[in-house]
């Protein structure tokens, strides 16, 4: 579970998140929308640790993310796996030795328990014949597969995922939906998913957060989203836009 | 001001980079790897330029002492001085300066490039997330890689300005190769040799940590990842050339 806080932060004088507080569950997708400049890509960010937020608390269980000494920070980050929008792969390793470099990091397996987990995570993003091939050689579609793979190849507790269908087509979007649903449930991890994709909100929104000019203007689930559209008119704006 | 932040952001950059690796497996096979691309992958160009920087070096400066003057009688120069001003400018300056001002545009411009696209495309944020030192682990080996190969490359660098020299007295008949070599071998200090490995220690380190901090800074695209590469080369070769007349200072001031 993560909690966030009274969070804030600011860009010069720009506040762009604005006493932030939040509950993020295992084995459920959370998922964080809103419009370009909302402030949900700099909340994930301070959340992963790549930004420092000026004031708040992100607690991971019961550990003060932001308070650890730089050690403790590591080895906690360790347990967080990272989907970037633009996949992030490192382009000089091919595919399982991109999945494999987390594990040749953090753990003591041996090549062959490496192979079999390289081989076990792809498996489980449904990607087979691709160890070989490097990110270059690879479609969109697969490349965020691969950019899960490697995100689950230590055993995480926490994923987060930054617009994992932005460039791709929606037959693809919804299988990397369902993927993330699986393995978040499978695994009981607590997955934030920052997301544009109104269809990604509907299907698989069991906890929704709806940020608007750096405040957390509305929460809660895909079923309450009806409703609520009918009283926030922000959030109806969104909805419609993206429509 | 903005020269003083840049100083404070290179301490505090290099105080993240002068960590323990994580694993030092992974650290030694980046290292070895790195220095395959700055040693090896760089030898081609810095023979070719010391070979020839070495031949011109003679025929120009025989060709300055020898020729007629009215100011100085050339019969009674003894030949073998050129020997020794081509020997001790290819050892003090020649070998260390020249070649890593040619290595700053190759090595410099390569390494700010290649970080500044891993910055740009977030594999440096995708190190952070994983809980690695970023800056450790794509710094370190490229510096200790530089500090070991460049040096190598620099020794072999002043024996092929010598030899490229030795060739030009071969086709020449103002001097001959053996005039070259006693110049040479008289003028030699082991001093020289001690300034010619300081300088090329410093200069790798230049090389490589600036370029790496220009391209770790970087924010924006590919035009932002060009721009990089542009600047560290300026900014190398900038420094290059402050510390090169530092140690001229300290080690030869008489």
């Amino acid at each position: 579970m993560i909690t966030i806080q009274n969070l804030n932060k600011w860009f010069d004088d720009k506040h762009v998140l604005d006493n932030i507080n939040a509950e993020f569950k295992p084995g459920v997708a959370n998922l964080v929308i809103g419009a370009s400049g909302g402030g949900k890509s700099v909340l994930i960010k301070c959340m992963v640790g790549l930004l420092t937020p000026e004031s708040g608390k992100i607690l991971y269980g019961n550990q003060d993310f932001i308070g650890l000494e730089y050690h403790r920070k590591q080895n906690l980050r360790s347990e967080i796996g990272m989907l970037f929008q633009n996949t992030a792969l490192f382009d000089s390793l091919t595919v399982q030795e991109n999945i494999e470099f987390p594990l040749r990091m953090f753990s003591k397996f041996t090549p062959e328990e490496r192979l079999d987990r390289v081989n076990f995570c792809l498996e489980k993003v449904q990607l087979v014949n691709v160890n070989n091939k490097y990110p270059a050689e690879i479609s969109g579609g697969m490349k965020k597969r691969v950019g899960i793979a490697r995100a689950i190849a230590l055993e995480i507790n926490y994923l987060f995922c930054d617009e994992p269908n932005s460039g791709l087509d929606p037959l693809t979007s919804r299988i990397i939906d369902k993927l993330l649903l699986g393995i978040t449930q499978e695994f009981n991890i607590t997955t934030v998913i920052n997301s544009h994709d109104m269809k990604t909100v509907i299907d698989i929104g069991e906890h929704i957060i709806f940020m608007f000019k750096g405040q957390k203007w509305w929460e809660g689930s895909n079923h309450e989203l009806p409703n609520a559209r009918r009283e926030n008119p922000e959030l109806d704006a969104f909805f419609k836009a993206s429509f | 001001m903005n020269l003083l932040s840049e100083i404070g952001r290179f301490t505090l950059f290099m105080k993240f980079v002068l960590r323990k690796p994580e694993k030092s497996k992974v650290f030694w096979t980046t290292t070895f790897r790195e220095m395959y691309l700055i040693g090896i992958d760089s030898l081609l160009i810095v023979i070719l330029i010391a070979f020839f920087t070495g031949a011109v070096t003679t025929i120009q400066t025989a060709s300055q002492l020898l020729s007629p003057s009215d100011l100085f009688p050339t019969q009674l120069m003894p030949k073998f001085v050129i020997g020794a001003v081509v020997g001790t400018s290819s050892l003090l300056e020649l070998a260390p300066t020249v070649t890593c001002l040619v290595l700053a545009g190759k090595i410099g411009a390569n390494i700010a490039s290649e970080i500044g696209n891993m910055k740009v495309s977030e594999q440096i944020d995708a190190y952070e997330v994983m809980g690695i030192n970023s800056a450790n682990f794509v710094t370190l080996p490229k510096i200790i890689a530089g500090i070991i190969m460049i040096p190598c490359l620099i020794i072999v660098a002043n024996f092929l300005l010598l030899f490229g020299g030795y060739l030009a007295c071969k086709m020449t008949t103002t001097l001959t190769s053996s005039d070259l070599i006693q110049g040479a071998r008289l003028v030699f200090k082991p001093l020289y040799l001690k300034v010619m490995l300081t300088k090329s220690v410093i200069f790798a380190f230049i090389i490589t940590s600036l370029s790496a901090f220009q391209g770790y800074y970087t924010t924006g695209g590919a035009l932002e990842v060009g721009e990089a590469g542009t600047k560290a080369v300026t900014k190398i070769c900038i420094f290059i050339l402050f510390f090169d007349l530092v140690i001229a200072q300290l080690f030869l001031k008489s």
